[in-house]
């Protein structure tokens, strides 16, 4: 008999009742049904390329066709400042963090309404699925992080080119622009997400959200560009903290300029944070809204 | 071991219905509403206070109290809407209740649908492993029983094909069999038999009794009496959101089967029975008429039996069909039938006009064995809405006296009675 099995530990015990005022965090339930997580991306990137004959070269063609068309329109026709590097590897850069976050911005602030048979039959912590999508993005940034490599690599053999890359001891803090990236992509997908279940405009929103937030940050253009009293300002957009820690971190060029990083990696918290409580208190009413 | 492992109390669930519940609120809706509310608010305070209530509100569940036993098998039973569903989401998480509190010890694993999460493009090895998870399986289990599921679901061969390509019976058998070999404390099971084919339902049976007699915790609903009868020990019967009688299964379904049949072979709908859905279709009224043309209670099987639903239709429908169906008290379906069954019937009535209507059918004699019979109906335009149903509009009993075999006196197995023609040849 497996009543010895049955027997329960006392936190088995769950009481359902309505909740008030701010829900748990509850963050423990998520590390409970972290499998899910990882299972939930496997599909997002197993489904992504499928019937697609290139399959996942797409997710290298991708990165490297936008590279070439900002080359040729921001730095040949607007002629804008790469800051000494050459312009396709200045870019590039940005776009590493910017491929990160716009695709799982996009991803994930669908990811429940995308989802909601599951949410309306099943119980399992919501929060795993935009945290799912976000990790998804994160194997096209690590096939665009190759590309880089590669591109590096071809700028430093190819014989008639006059640029040598130079590893600078910053490169060491890349791991921590990649958190920040990830905490800013999180913080603003748990918002979308959880709003786009109660309002369907934002999902309507999002790709020309995603094209003006593209102009406000430092991607094709240098932060340097933007003038001294509005850095602060400027700041505000998380996205340009990153941006400019990743070209520090992994160019070398010009010093980190800390208020406008600092600024940013708060604001990227507190959107993290208020995401996280935001997403909690909208969950409950998930299965009725959406 | 007779402790509770599930405890109910107050248990309430409040759902707001708008003018138009099928929209999605968009944020213009928000800001709208949130510069009328003070109008709102004014107009009723100096009007009466009678509306304030609120009639958009709609309480699924209301004042639901009980309490589980570990290892009993607990059957659900009620009408459509009585709030069935709702309480299984409650228990197994997937809705939070307005009000009171339900207390649960243990694991549970809910079977509100099968192949959930199922994704068309993934094989169906890959499926396995998804459904598991989100049905709270850890990767060690699934590889565990991984063999056991693909043997329970009989598609090996096709197990590393998309399950796209799967017919629809693949396809359910593969999402039952893992939600099957989930090992729950709890389980909680919504209506999922009631899919598949015969085979398939009475496999899904057989693995539902061996969990109950595993000694785990089962709360089952259904419309089919007689799985809830075999499977479950005591029953609960909810009405319009309410908990209304509790006892052992047998007594339970009989309860249920008597309750809210006037028995006077005639059924009539106030406009308060009939949802906003229905609009425009509006049922007046469902009768069983003898041979002599009257309403009774009470047929005899060698007589045809007549049935007519009168209804009215405010507005024209497209491919409207209005028909019934016969089932047994048990809950086991008779036979259904529409009033444009026939092809160049429904060629001609394409469209209904608005009016007032009766379509009316006769089951001829010799058709029913003796017992108790439930007729439910149904109007709809086919693919495109189901307007109105009721499954338990009307129950009549049908006489067999004078019926063949009558000279016997012993119960006949069957729901039909049919005169057969025998020849008997000596050779």
């Amino acid at each position: 008999m497996t009543s010895d099995q049955l027997t329960n530990s006392p936190r088995d015990v769950i009481i359902l009742k309505p909740s008030r005022g701010l829900a748990a965090l509850n963050l423990r339930d998520l590390w409970t049904y972290r499998e899910l997580v990882l299972f939930l991306s496997w599909r997002d990137v197993l489904v992504r390329y499928k019937q697609t004959v290139l399959g996942a070269a797409w997710a290298i063609i991708q990165p490297i066709v936008q590279m070439v068309v900002f080359t040729l329109i921001f730095s040949k026709a607007a002629g804008l400042s790469s800051e000494g590097v050459p312009y396709p590897i200045f870019n590039y850069t940005a776009l590493l963090p910017w491929g990160l976050f716009s695709k799982a911005m996009n991803d994930a602030g669908r990811s429940l309404v995308n989802n909601r048979n599951m949410i309306t039959k099943v119980y399992f912590p919501r929060l795993t699925i935009p945290v799912a999508s976000v990790l998804a993005g994160m194997v096209d940034f690590g096939i665009a992080f190759l590309v880089y490599i590669g591109i590096i690599l071809y700028y430093n053999l190819a014989p008639n080119s006059t640029y040598t890359y130079t590893v600078t001891p910053a490169l060491l803090t890349l791991p921590l622009f990649i958190i920040l990236a990830l905490v800013a992509t999180l913080g603003v997908s748990l918002w979308f997400s959880a709003a786009n279940v109660i309002y369907r405009d934002v999902g309507h929103m999002l790709p020309f959200l995603t094209q003006i937030w593209f102009f406000l940050t430092p991607i094709v253009y240098s932060s340097s560009e933007v003038s001294g009293k509005w850095q602060i300002i400027y700041a505000l957009n998380p996205l340009t903290g990153v941006v400019e820690g990743f070209r520090w971190s992994l160019l070398g060029i010009h010093s980190l300029p800390l208020p406008l990083l600092f600024v940013s990696a708060g604001v990227a918290v507190v959107i993290l944070i208020t995401g996280v409580i935001y997403f909690r208190n909208m969950e409950r009413t998930f299965a009725d809204e959406i | 071991m007779n402790d509770t492992v599930i405890r109910v109390q107050n248990l309430g669930k409040r759902f707001r219905i708008g003018a138009s519940p099928e929209r999605y609120k968009t944020l213009r809706d928000t800001l709208v509403s949130g510069i009328k509310t003070p109008f709102q608010k004014l107009q009723h305070s100096s009007s009466s206070n009678l509306s304030s209530s609120g009639s958009n509100i709609i309480w699924a569940l209301r004042d639901i109290s009980f309490d589980v036993p570990r290892g009993k098998v607990m059957g659900i039973v009620g009408r459509n809407g009585a709030g069935k569903s709702t309480l299984l989401k409650i228990l197994s998480r997937v809705t939070e209740p307005t009000e009171g509190s339900a207390e649960i010890h243990g694991r549970v694993g809910s079977l509100l649908e099968v192949g959930t999460g199922f994704h068309p493009e993934l094989t169906g090895r890959e499926n396995i492993y998804l459904n598991g998870a989100i049905l709270g399986m850890k990767r060690i289990e699934i590889e565990r029983k991984f063999d056991e599921i693909v043997a329970f679901s009989e598609v090996e061969q096709f197990i590393d094909t998309p399950v796209k390509r799967y017919s629809s019976g693949m396809y359910l058998r593969l999402a039952f069999a893992v939600a099957a070999h989930l090992e729950p404390e709890i389980l909680v099971v919504d209506e999922v038999l009631a899919v598949g084919d015969a085979e398939f339902q009475r496999k899904c049976m057989g693995k539902m009794s061996d969990v109950a007699q595993a000694g785990r915790t089962v709360l089952f609903v259904s419309h089919n009496m007689s799985a809830v009868l075999r499977l479950t020990e005591e029953t609960i019967v909810l009405d319009k959101g309410r908990l209304v009688f509790r006892a052992p299964t047998s007594q339970a379904v009989d309860y249920y089967m008597a309750a809210g049949f006037t028995g006077a072979g005639e059924r009539l709908w106030t406009s308060d029975e009939i949802p906003e859905e229905a609009a425009p279709f509006m049922p007046l009224a469902l009768r069983v008429k003898d041979v002599r043309g009257l309403v009774v209670d009470t047929l005899r099987s060698t007589e045809p039996i007549h049935v007519e639903l009168e209804y009215r239709l405010d507005q024209p429908i497209t491919g409207l069909r209005v028909g019934i169906y016969l089932l047994t008290m048990r809950g086991e379906y008779v036979f259904t039938s529409f009033d444009l069954d026939d092809p160049t019937q429904f060629e001609k009535l394409g469209v209904r006009a608005e009016g007032h209507y009766i379509s009316h059918c006769t089951i001829p004699a010799n058709t029913l064995n003796e017992g108790r019979y439930v007729l439910a109906i149904n109007a709809s335009s086919f693919r495109v809405k189901r307007y109105f149903w009721d499954d338990r509009a009307l129950a009549f009993t049908v006489d067999a006296t004078g019926a063949p075999g009558k000279q016997w006196p012993e119960p006949r197995m069957g729901a039909v009675r049919p005169a057969l023609e025998w020849v008997i040849e000596r050779l």
